[in-house]
């Protein structure tokens, strides 16, 4: 219902009558789910124009559309700007129209923590930019998942460990005993494998955050530990640091699948342990793994589809990196497989904020042939432009309105 | 310390040293520059000479007001001031006010109540265009209960109302407080620009308004107005209405500037100059030429034979006849100095080619003409990074000439050409990245410390944000109040 008063609305913008007169045929929606039904509501929106005199047209179309990747995300980062709750929303809209279906929302990390844990409070008292205007509530959470969903999406939450958690130590000092003050400016991190503790905070954290799937980084600092070089004696890891990597991973990636979620992690998990393979080889690696690295990132999807593993690709699509826009062309001619369960968007945030996060976002990079796509894409943009997304310009030319 | 200060009014936001870890590979290194208070606060560009002291005052919002000294030559019917006066005060007091007046309640023992303007000379320029002798100095001692502005002519009152609303900052109890203060000011170089490109894509007038203040925030007294070009002519003439209606775009809309905002009223910096384009000789103007028999015979006539840049070098030089005779002067681009065109001596040069810009400069000067620098300021070229440090580093001095050459420069322009901007990207492309610039060019020439630049310009870019203006972010941040249109 909340759709179809959304697509009138995009699509009579002018309209508040409801005396439109319909002059001949209907239009009808198949699908086998509401999804389908999104997608198609969209499209639709997008066969219908107007004439010099404003009178609204759309061709008899047939059309038969389905996704090639199950898997089709954009990455924005909140930690190192925080991104307010309306601009996250506005970015949902502009994600819809352009169908995709994963908001893999990256919300804290080193520079700050804004979720506010209903657990853990201090994490964002003490992490977050400001406790009270830099954070995410939980009915903040909610409303950003609930107004996904009324658009097809769903809502990747990322926690990053054991590295990327600075501003946990801050919040929770027993989370994290590793290399304190480690920098003049008293930051902290990573978290610290060697206690049992470490493990049931995550788990209650995991726990509370609605719908997670865990990415982590394998950590590359733990030598100096004491603690940890104790740890390690005692379980037997003897000085074989990447068994305690795996051991990190093996039981957090259980803590995931006890909450019946999938873990997705970034490529370099695979990488560190395609080099410890002994070690690999006696871990049930049950996730997804996200190809983000630059050079021959088609070899490493091969690597990982060989052993089995699902892949989301991201590499060919790191907004953050800007460049003159008829650069889009550059992200247009990705050769994809059969193998890839999909792909994601990155735009990370260490030079993106509210002010201009729109039209970098929206610069019409993520479209397949370019000489056929332009005219397509410039009309697009307008549309865009038209329902209020802040989309930049592809090059010199003007919009009717 | 257990976490970053919450006030960055108060002082700048401090940023952990970033950990060297994912990014990495994806980033170039950047230098992690750890912000922190800098003694100068969060002014900028940084005055000439200044000091702040310790000692601290209150503002309130229902007892503040900003007036008219009693000496100055500029009073109520001095519309450019008051309204200025206005402006500011709503700068200072950004956010709800208390609006009941305490009546009758005296100051408290450390309240400034009044910022005095007094404009010194007998004529304070109230009703005319600035030019570019215009002094633009002026001087500010904030006190208790008085502060006192000093300039001899208007444009040194707007700069100093600036320079007094960034000396404001809050304290953790959010009131507005402001250090006791001597600051003696002018600027480095006279001619300081910022180029906007209307013609590749239409510039809504909103937009180029919004820009203009925050050239205003930025001291920033030149705005040069690209309005027409290939891509599209949308300067309505009186004369020749026909050129915007004849020349339509892709979809066959005419977008135009009406005249009733007449360029004049628009821009606050006259725009003094007439700038003449001239595209360096491309081979479709030659195909063009060479093709019609017209302009052949007439090159026979002129004893040019087949030479096609003395055919140019004729336009030009008719042109900037006509020009002379408009009673203006003429500012041209490079080429036209370099095709050897006969200049008048009082040409003002824009250097734009990056590529040996420093040998040209010299050569320029050497020639005796007038000079602006921008060639190191192109803006529409961006990349990932703070990318303002490559624009704050650059010395316009920076040739091989005499001191009297070197006196010929009179400042730059960061210029945004249009080919990849309009109204949804402009702002937060062109600031904070154009700050760097105004800095260079206001700022004495000793001031290159990078690090405090960064303290200060963190700060400031956030009040350019509080004020509506959507700068993007200078790295890893926040701003207290953060962006709100979207």
């Amino acid at each position: 219902d909340a759709a179809f008063i959304r697509y009138h609305r995009l699509i009579f913008p002018d309209h508040t009558a409801d005396n439109l007169s319909v002059s001949a045929g209907h239009a009808s929606v198949n699908a086998e789910s509401v999804w389908g039904v999104l997608r198609g509501l969209e499209t639709f929106s997008q066969l219908v124009y107007q004439d010099d005199f404003g009178t609204h047209f759309v061709n008899r179309t047939d059309i038969e559309d389905s996704t090639q990747f199950q898997y089709r995300g954009l990455l924005l980062d909140t930690s190192r700007h925080y991104l307010p709750v309306p601009v996250i929303l506005k970015t949902l809209d502009a994600m819809a129209y352009s169908k995709f279906n994963v908001f893999h929302w990256h919300i804290v990390d080193d520079p700050s923590f804004p979720y506010q844990s209903r657990t853990f409070p201090n994490l964002s008292n003490k992490g977050a930019f400001h406790p009270v205007s830099h954070v995410y509530t939980q009915s903040d959470v909610k409303r950003v998942i609930s107004y996904a969903r009324m658009r097809g999406i769903r809502v990747l939450p990322e926690f990053d460990s054991p590295g990327h958690t600075n501003f946990w130590g801050r919040g929770q000092s027993d989370v994290d005993s590793l290399l304190q003050k480690r920098h003049p400016s008293g930051t902290f991190g990573p978290v610290n494998p060697a206690l049992p503790s470490t493990y049931q905070f995550m788990a209650s954290l995991f726990k509370e955050v609605a719908s997670v799937s865990t990415f982590f980084t394998v950590c590359f600092c733990r030598k100096s530990n004491p603690h940890i070089r104790a740890f390690m004696q005692k379980v037997g890891f003897g000085v074989d640091l990447p068994k305690l990597d795996a051991f990190y991973m093996e039981r957090i990636v259980n803590i995931t699948s006890a909450l019946n979620k999938t873990s997705i992690v970034w490529q370099d998990v695979f990488d560190y342990l395609n080099i410890h393979r002994r070690i690999w080889r006696t871990m049930i690696m049950d996730f997804m793994v996200e190809v983000w690295k630059h050079g021959c990132y088609l070899c490493e999807v091969r690597r990982l589809t060989k052993a089995e593993l699902r892949v989301i690709l991201a590499t060919p699509w790191y907004l953050d990196q800007p460049g003159p826009t008829h650069n889009w062309a550059r992200y247009y001619v990705v050769e994809q497989k059969k193998l890839v369960t999909g792909w994601g968007v990155n735009l990370w945030g260490e030079y993106v904020d509210a002010s201009n996060l729109a039209p970098r976002l929206c610069d019409e990079r993520q479209t397949s042939s370019v000489e056929r796509a332009f005219p397509r894409l410039q009309d697009f943009r307008c549309k865009l432009l038209r329902r209020g997304i802040q989309a930049e310009p592809l090059y010199v030319g003007h919009m009717q309105t | 310390k257990t976490r970053p200060p919450a006030s960055l009014t108060n002082t700048p936001v401090l940023l952990p040293a970033l950990p060297v870890s994912l990014v990495t590979s994806v980033f170039p290194a950047t230098m992690a520059l750890v912000a922190g208070p800098s003694q100068y606060g969060s002014l900028w560009p940084l005055p000439q000479k200044v000091h702040i002291s310790d000692v601290s005052f209150k503002l309130s919002s229902s007892n503040f007001q900003i007036t008219d000294a009693k000496e100055s030559s500029a009073g109520p019917s001095c519309n450019l001031l008051q309204s200025a006066y206005r402006r500011y005060y709503e700068y200072v007091f950004v956010g709800p006010k208390n609006q009941k007046r305490g009546r009758d309640q005296p100051a408290g023992p450390s309240e400034v109540t009044e910022l005095q303007v007094w404009i010194t000379s007998p004529d304070s320029d109230c009703d005319s265009f600035p030019t570019e002798s215009s002094d633009e100095s002026y001087e500010l001692s904030v006190d208790q209960p008085v502060a006192v502005l000093k300039a001899p002519k208007v444009w040194g009152a707007l700069h100093g109302l600036e320079t007094f609303s960034q000396l404001v900052y809050e304290d953790e109890f959010g009131a507005k407080t402001i250090n006791s203060t001597v600051i003696s000011d002018f600027p480095r170089f006279a001619h300081r620009g910022v180029l906007l490109d209307s013609s590749r894509h239409f510039i809504p007038v909103k937009v180029i308004l919004a820009n203009l203040e925050t050239m205003a925030m930025n001291k920033f007294n030149i705005f040069h107005w690209h309005i027409v070009d290939d891509s599209s002519f949308p300067y309505l003439s009186q004369t020749f209405p026909q050129l915007s209606e004849k020349v339509r775009n892709r979809d066959g809309y005419r977008i135009r500037y009406f005249l009733r905002y007449r360029p004049n009223s628009i821009v606050p910096t006259e725009h003094r100059f007439t700038s003449f384009e001239t595209v360096p000789f491309p081979s479709v103007f030659l195909r063009v030429w060479k093709s019609n028999p017209d302009i052949q015979k007439f090159m026979e006539q002129q004893g040019f034979g087949q030479d096609f840049t003395k055919l140019e070098s004729f336009y030009i030089q008719r042109l900037l006849d006509i020009v002379t005779t408009t009673q203006k002067g003429y500012m041209i681009w490079q080429e036209v100095f370099d095709n050897g065109v006969k200049l008048k001596p009082d040409t003002v040069v824009h250097v734009w080619m990056d590529n040996g810009s420093d040998k040209e400069m010299a050569k320029v000067t050497a020639g005796g003409y007038t000079t602006i620098l921008s060639a190191p300021w192109y803006l529409d070229y961006i990349s990932i990074g703070q990318d303002w440090q490559k624009y704050y580093k650059v010395e316009p001095l920076n040739f091989n000439g005499t001191d009297d050459q070197k006196k010929l420069v009179i400042g730059g322009e960061a210029c945004l050409w249009g080919e990849f901007v309009d109204a949804t990207n402009l702002t937060p492309r062109l600031w904070p990245r154009a700050c760097a610039v105004a800095e260079r060019l206001w700022s004495a020439k000793e001031v290159t410390d990078t690090n405090d630049a960064f303290n200060r310009l963190a700060v400031h870019r956030c009040r350019l944000v509080e004020r509506g203006i959507p700068a993007q972010p200078l790295y890893t941040s926040y701003c207290p109040r953060e962006y709100k249109g979207i």
